[in-house]
């Protein structure tokens, strides 16, 4: 009996301790964000306490200085055991291509996964018959963000379509508003643009163009700049010395009625200024995307090479999990990528977000990586700069389809 | 023998060193430069790609390109911050050192002052003077102080351009400023009676000029017009930069007007010199080898800068680009490796423009002593 004891004790030590080792998590979540991957991290501690996790995060927002010391890293042959990536083309054609990552399909199917997440979103993350990064995390891209209170002020109710949108900006500035739409620095200003891009485009047009079916110098495309154009006329001119927070700022102070931006303005006004969502400030889907979901998220792969494989899968299952998305997203301030996540968790914004993340339309992000690959995204701060310099819808045209036809867009 | 071959021992290491982490990676990086490194997705970031030689296509797209046009005017910018910037720290350090050297009461506390900005990093200043150029405040709102009403320049955020020009002009300018600097030759190696260098200065300084004002306006680099100009919003940038280091110029300055004889200055004053004239005929030429060290040390620091715009603007705001800055954008963001290193090489190329005469100077005259 005692040897039988023994023998049982042995091997449920040996099971626990099978799990040694060291982990690396290779992230740019550092300030506001790193709570939310400390908790994860902490979970994870709790389920394989023998594991030492190295957190290695470059600071800097939207991963821009993490992204060129993970390319040193990944070229030196030094990979990390797992590492934070924006879902779809920005891990596609930058790692997946250059084969560099493992396919994580027997994963999704042994964790069930590919019923748990949307069928839009499994679509943005496969490729060539694989699925190449779990996703932990969603943010929406079209919102556009507004004071209830101020708008009645105003007498003027948000905008449903960009025609809309320019008769009210007309009103508004009618009433001494300089600019009724507030904007920050260049990325921003794409962001601005992909969701007008969106409304004109509609959504199949939107795919589209990031499959080569339609031209960047299509008629259709071409109008999006010009609408753009006239959406700028509404917006601040001193927009290039703006953070995204900034532009946050004018509208809370009533400086301007609207701005277009992803829903961490959420957690900002939510968090960092204390405003109640739905009374204090309030959203609509930006003009003319009602009904759809212009997603991007965060994820994280395996890269070939992986020093820790074992310990890095078991990272991906918890962050795959409801258990570690329902611990990492209240605290990021977005929604969990899974269907089955408990709404209870969130605030108002993020419940709103969730129903609309199950019933809408999904599609991806440019600004944040989701539809172009590095290459073309990296550029298209060009072809703004084109346009901004000349104010030129055809111009900025031929430029951003000059860039997709140097790097191969859609093939 | 035996002293020779403990130098050449001594000094082995750092020779190796220096070979390869210098001249070895340059020599990696010019290959680099000619090769497709990025064209190809699925080679980019692969565990070792295949790279394919395609000679100088890089370059060509970076002046010609479509796409490229940013580096053209990041490449104005350059030229435009370097000669501002050198004109202004040399300018205000002269000036400053001037009034120190009269001995004004609390000089020592105010050379400080003016030395201290240098030891700032650039990121620090670069941050201080974004907030200080914000269109609706600081620097705007300084003349409200007085009961004047503020300044409405927009500083960073200005997409106004000066002195534009059209892309396909450069060879036609590039031949008439190198030109002109030819003839400049001649004409001191005409005072100095060197017969040789006069004639081949001239002959080659006139047939440049004869080519740009014959073939050169005609050259398209571009099948259309393209126009560049000076950014108003380096204007905020080159503040900064002289504020920083216009303190150093007049350190350097100071020390070359302390280091005048008193003889000489006397001498001048018994011949009936007046201050102005002192300065021009007297001073001014005495400083001449601090000015040229000073440009070169100005030179080569606004030739690599990225830091103090990237603290001031970001990298993605084209107004205030420079190619340092491009560069880190192709390569690190868009995996653009070959042209990135291209403009790696083409910067090395203008800091070697700068140092390299000097350089050469310098040893001349060593070897005469």
């Amino acid at each position: 009996m005692r040897k039988w004891l023994l023998a049982m004790g042995v091997v449920l030590g040996l099971s626990a301790l099978a799990q040694t080792g060291k982990l690396e998590i290779f992230s740019w979540w550092a300030g506001d964000e790193g709570p939310a991957l400390e908790a994860l991290i902490r979970l994870y501690k709790q389920k394989y306490p023998n594991v030492e996790v190295i957190n290695a995060t470059v600071t800097g927002g939207a991963g821009v200085n993490a992204k060129a010391v993970l390319k040193t890293r990944m070229l030196g042959g030094d990979p990390p055991d797992s590492f934070q990536v924006h879902a779809g083309m920005e891990l596609i054609g930058t790692w997946v291509v250059a084969n560099r990552m493992e396919d994580l399909t027997g994963l999704f199917r042994q964790e069930g996964w590919l019923q748990a997440f949307p069928k839009g979103l499994i679509d943005l993350i496969s490729y060539k018959g694989g699925i190449w990064s779990v996703p932990v995390n969603i943010h929406r891209s079209n919102v556009m963000w507004y004071i209830p209170a101020k708008l009645r002020e105003w007498g003027v109710n948000p905008p449903r379509t960009w025609a809309e949108f320019l008769s009210i900006c007309q009103t508004l500035k009618g009433k001494g508003l300089q600019a009724p739409l507030a904007l920050g620095e260049n990325w921003t200003q794409q962001h601005l643009w992909e969701s007008v891009a969106l409304a004109l485009l509609g959504p199949d047009g939107w795919s589209n163009l990031w499959n080569g079916k339609l031209k960047f110098t299509d008629p259709k495309a071409v109008a999006v700049w010009e609408t753009f154009g006239k959406v700028l006329d509404c917006a601040n001119k001193d927009a290039a010395g703006l953070s995204w927070q900034q532009a946050v700022d004018r509208v809370v102070a009533g400086q301007a009625a609207f701005n277009i931006m992803g829903d961490w303005a959420a957690g900002y006004m939510a968090t960092t200024l204390k405003l109640r969502p739905g009374t204090d400030f309030a959203w609509a889907p930006s003009p003319g995307t009602s009904g759809v979901f212009m997603m991007l998220s965060d994820s994280f792969g395996l890269p070939k090479g992986a020093k820790n494989r074992q310990n890095a899968l078991n990272w991906l299952r918890l962050v795959g999990s409801k258990e570690g998305q329902d611990v990492f997203n209240p605290l990021k301030g977005s929604i969990a990528a899974r269907l089955d996540s408990d709404p209870a968790k969130y605030n108002a914004y993020g419940q709103a977000a969730m129903r609309d993340w199950k019933s809408n339309r999904i599609v991806g992000s440019l600004v944040h990586g989701a539809v172009a690959p590095e290459s073309f995204m990296s550029q298209f701060g060009t072809v703004m700069e084109i346009f901004l310099q000349g104010r030129n819808p055809q111009a900025a045209a031929n430029a951003a389809q000059a860039i997709a036809d140097q790097v191969g867009l859609g093939r | 023998m035996r002293d020779r071959i403990t130098a050449f021992l001594v000094l082995l290491p750092s020779l190796v060193a220096v070979a390869i982490f210098v001249y070895g990676f340059i020599g990696q990086n010019l290959w680099v430069s000619l090769t497709d490194w990025g064209k190809n997705p699925a080679q980019a970031l692969a565990l070792r790609p295949e790279l394919r030689f395609v000679g100088l296509d890089n370059y060509r797209e970076l002046f010609t390109g479509f796409v490229d046009m940013r580096f053209r005017q990041s490449a104005v910018n350059l030229i435009f911050f370097t000669l501002f910037f050198m004109a202004g720290s040399l300018g205000l350090g002269l000036l400053l050192a001037i009034a120190l050297d009269r001995g004004p009461r609390g000089e020592g506390f105010f050379r400080t002052v003016f030395l201290f900005p240098m030891a700032l990093s650039f990121v620090v200043t670069g941050t201080i003077w974004r907030w200080l150029l914000q269109p609706q405040g600081g620097v705007n709102v300084l003349p409200t102080l007085f009961g004047l009403p503020p300044l409405a320049f927009p500083w960073l955020t200005t997409r106004q351009q000066a002195l534009v020009f059209d892309w396909n002009l450069l060879p036609f300018y590039t031949a008439l400023v190198v030109g002109l600097v030819l003839l400049y030759v001649a004409w001191r190696a005409h005072r100095e009676g060197e017969r040789g260098r006069r004639f081949w200065s001239l002959l080659s300084g006139g047939v440049l000029l004869l080519w740009a004002f014959t073939l050169g306006r005609s050259t398209q680099l571009l099948p259309y017009p393209e126009p560049h100009g000076f950014s108003l919003a380096l204007v905020g940038v080159i503040l900064a930069a002289v504020w920083q280091m216009s303190g150093y110029t007049m350190a350097l300055y100071l020390a070359g007007l302390r280091g005048i004889p008193v003889e000489v200055l006397e001498a001048a004053k018994v011949d009936g010199a007046s201050e102005w004239q002192t300065y021009r005929h007297v001073i001014l030429p005495l400083l001449a080898p601090i000015t040229l060290s000073a440009m070169i040390v100005l030179g080569h620091i606004a030739l690599k800068i990225f830091d103090l715009i990237f603290a001031m603007a970001g990298l993605d705001y084209a107004p205030t680009d420079v190619p340092a800055i491009y560069m880190y954008l192709l390569a690190f963001r868009g995996n653009q490796f070959a042209k990135g290193a291209a403009i790696g090489i083409l910067l090395l190329l203008l800091v070697a423009v700068v140092v390299i005469p000097y350089l050469a100077s310098q040893l001349r005259k060593e070897v005469r002593r």
